[in-house]
C-alpha cells in the first residue's frame, strides 16, 4: 500500500554536497569566462565562420533545451496519465525541466553576436519568425512549469495540479515541435527542410530527458538516501529504452527519405557513408553507443536490473545524443550548399567544399557551463526546496507493490 | 540634420537628376548612364512602385575577374582579416561546373534580394527586412547576431562580422556581432546611381551586369528580361529574386 508522499528539502551541507555545488559553480563561471571573452574579441577566436555559423554552443543550448522539455515526462505520466507511482518524482522532473532550459538558453543567449541586445529581442518581433515563437514558448514553458510546481506544492493547489500539468505538457510538446522546426523550416538547406524534424525533436527530447532525469535521480538517491526501489527505476528505463527505439525510428524516416530523393542522395550519404568525423559520430555515437547499446543494456535482463547498468545505458544516451545534435546542427551546415541542382560550385572557402570547423575551447566552455548552470540549479533546488521526497522505497511509492520475497533462509528452514 | 544641410542635399541630388538629363540628351553617351534610376527626393517613402532587379549576363561575365569583387569592398568599406572563412564577402565570384559536360560558368554571387526572402522570414526581431521595392537589407541597430538569417540563406551570402570593424564608411554602418550582406549599394540607388559593381562591370565587361526598375517596362532591365529565359538560383524555392542570371546555356 502507497503510503503519503512526503516532500523535504535535502538538509544540510555536507562536504560531498559543497564539493558539488563548488565545481559545478565553477564550471559555470568558466563557461561565463569563455563567453565574455568571445563577446568581447568577437567569434573569429571560436571555430565558427561564415560557413558553420552554428557551432558546439548552439550543440549544447539546443540538446539542453530538448532535453528540459523531455524532462518534464515523468511529471506528466503522474499528473496528466494519473499513474501515482511517478508522483513523487513529478517535483523533481518539473524542477529538472526548468533548469535544463534555463541552462540551454544561457548558453544560446551568451553565443548571441550581441548578447547584451537580448532585450531587443525581448520586446521587438517578427511573428513570422519560428524563432520569435520560441521565444514565447520558451518563456512561457518557464511561467507555465513554475505554476504547476506551485499546484504541485501548495496543498491547497493540489486539485489544479491535473489541469495545470495537462496544460504544460501540451506546451512542452509545441516547444519541441517549434524547436525542431527551427530546422525543419529552413528551405535552403537539403540537410534540414523536412516535417519529420519536428516529431523526431519530440522523440529525442524524451529520450534525453529521460536519460538525465535517471542519473539525476540515481545521484540523489545517493546523495540524499532516498531509498529508490528498484520497480521506480525499473519503470524509467524501460521507457528510455522505447524513447530512444521512437528516435531511431524518425532518423531512419528522416534518411530514408532523403536517400529516395535523388537530389539529395548527397547529402544523405554525406552523412551516412562519407562524411568522415559526421559520418563516425553518427554511426558510432548516436546510433550504437547512444541508441542501440543503452536500449541492449536496460532491456537485458543481467544489465537492466543493475543500477551500474541503468547509469551507463542513461550516461550513453546523454552523449549520443549530444553527437546526434553535433551531427544534426554541424554536418548539416558542413555539407556545402547547392546553388543550381546538378552544378559543382567552387569559388571561395565559402564554396563547393565541406566546410571545415573543429570547436574552440570558448565553445566548449560555454556549453559545459550551460550544462553546469543547470545542474547547479537542481542541487540548489532540491537544497532550499521540498522537492525530492523522504523515500523512493517501492512500498511507499507503489500502491501495488507485492511483498519481497521470503528470505532464502526461510526457505532453506523450511527444507 | 540642420536646415542648412537638409538644402545642401537637395541641391546635391537637384544637380544628379541634372547631370542625369545632360548625359541622355547629350550625342554619342550611351543610354545606360544616369537614366535607370532616379533620386528619391528626400523625405520620400519608398514604395513598391521600384522593383530594383540586376540582371547578369553569363556569357560577359567570365572577363570580370575580381573586379566587381573589388569596387564592392572599396564602395562599402568592408575588409577582411585575411581569414578567408569568417572575413565577409558581400560579392564573390563562384564557377558552377557541369560535371557531365565540363562546361563552367562564371558568375559574380551576391544577395539575391529575394521578393520572399527566408532571411526576412526567419529574423527574431525584424532586424532583416525587405524595403517595398525589393533591396534587402539589415537593421543593424535591432540584430542580435543570431546568425539564423545565415543558416536559412540558400546562396549564402550573409556574413557574420567576427571582429571589431575598422575603415567604416559614413554611408554604410557596420558592427561586430551583427549581420550584414550586399544592399545592393542602396545608399547610391537613393541618389539615382547604380551598385558600385554594376558600375565596375560596365567598364570593365559592357552589358555585363544590367541594373534597373523591373517594374519600369521601358527600363533596359526590364526589356533585356522580356527577351530572354533567365535563370534565378535555387529557382524551384520560388523565391523570387530581384538578381537573375542569362546565357547560363
Amino acid at each position: 500500500m502507497a503510503q503519503r508522499v512526503i516532500f523535504s528539502e535535502v538538509k544540510g551541507w555536507g562536504p560531498g554536497t559543497l564539493a558539488l555545488a563548488g565545481f559545478l559553480a565553477a564550471l559555470t563561471l568558466i563557461g561565463g569566462l569563455g563567453a565574455l571573452i568571445m563577446e568581447t574579441e568577437g567569434h573569429w577566436l571560436t571555430g565558427m565562420t561564415n560557413r558553420i555559423v552554428w557551432g558546439t554552443p548552439h550543440v549544447f543550448a539546443v540538446f539542453l533545451i530538448v532535453a528540459a522539455s523531455g524532462a518534464l515526462n515523468v511529471a506528466s505520466v503522474s499528473s496528466v496519465f494519473g499513474r501515482t507511482t511517478y508522483k513523487p518524482l513529478a517535483r523533481l522532473s518539473g524542477v529538472l525541466a526548468l533548469s535544463l532550459l534555463a541552462g540551454g538558453l544561457a548558453v544560446l543567449v551568451l553565443d548571441l553576436g550581441r548578447a547584451d541586445r537580448l532585450i531587443v529581442a525581448m520586446t521587438t518581433y517578427n511573428f513570422k519568425s519560428i524563432f520569435a515563437w520560441n521565444i514565447f514558448l520558451y518563456t512561457g514553458f518557464f511561467a507555465v512549469v513554475i505554476v504547476y510546481l506551485w499546484m504541485m506544492m501548495e496543498k491547497k493547489m493540489n486539485r489544479f495540479s491535473k489541469p495545470a500539468g495537462t496544460f504544460a505538457f501540451v506546451w512542452r510538446l509545441i516547444l519541441t515541435t517549434g524547436t525542431g522546426s527551427i530546422f525543419g523550416f529552413l528551405v535552403a538547406r537539403q540537410a534540414y527542410d523536412s516535417a519529420v524534424m519536428a516529431p523526431m525533436f519530440v522523440a529525442m527530447s524524451l529520450a534525453f530527458g529521460q536519460a538525465i532525469f535517471l542519473l539525476v535521480l540515481m545521484a540523489a538517491d545517493r546523495g540524499a538516501g532516498l531509498g529508490l526501489g528498484d520497480g521506480t527505476v525499473r519503470r524509467l528505463k524501460n521507457l528510455l529504452g522505447i524513447f530512444l527505439a521512437a528516435t531511431l525510428y524518425f532518423v531512419a524516416v528522416q534518411h530514408l527519405t532523403n536517400l529516395y530523393i535523388a537530389g539529395r542522395q548527397g547529402v544523405a550519404l554525406f552523412i551516412l557513408a562519407n562524411g568522415g568525423i559526421y559520418t563516425t559520430l553518427f554511426w558510432a555515437g548516436h546510433v550504437v553507443l547512444g541508441c542501440l547499446a543503452p536500449m541492449a543494456l536496460v532491456f537485458h535482463p543481467a544489465t537492466g536490473s543493475t543500477r551500474t547498468g541503468v547509469a551507463v545505458a542513461s550516461a550513453l544516451a546523454v552523449l549520443g545524443g549530444i553527437a546526434q545534435i553535433y551531427v544534426i546542427i554541424i554536418g548539416g551546415q558542413a555539407y556545402p550548399l547547392v546553388l543550381v541542382q546538378g552544378m559543382e560550385v567552387s569559388g571561395t572557402v565559402l564554396d563547393g567544399q565541406v566546410a571545415a570547423y573543429a570547436p574552440s575551447a570558448y565553445e566548449v566552455a560555454l556549453g559545459i557551463g550551460g550544462v553546469a548552470l543547470a545542474l547547479l540549479m537542481v542541487t540548489l533546488a532540491v537544497k532550499v526546496l521540498p522537492v525530492l521526497p523522504t523515500t523512493l522505497a517501492d512500498e511507499a511509492v507503489d500502491p501495488h507493490c507485492k511483498p519481497k520475497a521470503a528470505p532464502p533462509a526461510t526457505e532453506k528452514a523450511a527444507a | 540634420m540642420s536646415d542648412k544641410d537638409a538644402m545642401e542635399l537637395t541641391r546635391r541630388r537637384l544637380l544628379q537628376g541634372a547631370a542625369a538629363a545632360v548625359l541622355t540628351l547629350a550625342p554619342g553617351v550611351t543610354l545606360l548612364v544616369g537614366v535607370e534610376t532616379s533620386a528619391r527626393p528626400a523625405g520620400t517613402a519608398v514604395t513598391a512602385k521600384n522593383r530594383w532587379g540586376l540582371l547578369v549576363d553569363l556569357t560577359k561575365t567570365a572577363d570580370l575577374g575580381e573586379t566587381v569583387v573589388a569596387a564592392c569592398r572599396a564602395e562599402n568599406g568592408w575588409t577582411g582579416h585575411n581569414r578567408p572563412a569568417s572575413d565577409p564577402q558581400w560579392i564573390r565570384t563562384v564557377t558552377l561546373k557541369d560535371p557531365k559536360t565540363g562546361g563552367t560558368k562564371s558568375l559574380p554571387l551576391m544577395c539575391q534580394h529575394c521578393a520572399h526572402p527566408p532571411c526576412v522570414d526567419v529574423c527574431p526581431t525584424g532586424a532583416s527586412f525587405k524595403r517595398a521595392d525589393g533591396i534587402v537589407l539589415v537593421d543593424r541597430h535591432i540584430c542580435i547576431g543570431c546568425r539564423y538569417c545565415m543558416m536559412a540563406c540558400p546562396f549564402g551570402v550573409r556574413f557574420f562580422v567576427h571582429e571589431e570593424v575598422t575603415g567604416q564608411k559614413p554611408h554604410m554602418p557596420r558592427g561586430k556581432g551583427t549581420v550584414e550582406g550586399c544592399t545592393l549599394c542602396v545608399h547610391r540607388i537613393d541618389e539615382g546611381k547604380k551598385p558600385a559593381c554594376v558600375e565596375a562591370a560596365a567598364a570593365k565587361a559592357p552589358g555585363a551586369m544590367i541594373f534597373g526598375d523591373l517594374n519600369d517596362p521601358n527600363s533596359e532591365i526590364a526589356k533585356a528580361v522580356g527577351r530572354q529565359v533567365v535563370l534565378r538560383l535555387r529557382g524551384e524555392l520560388g523565391l523570387d529574386q530581384g538578381v537573375l542570371y542569362k546565357g547560363f546555356a
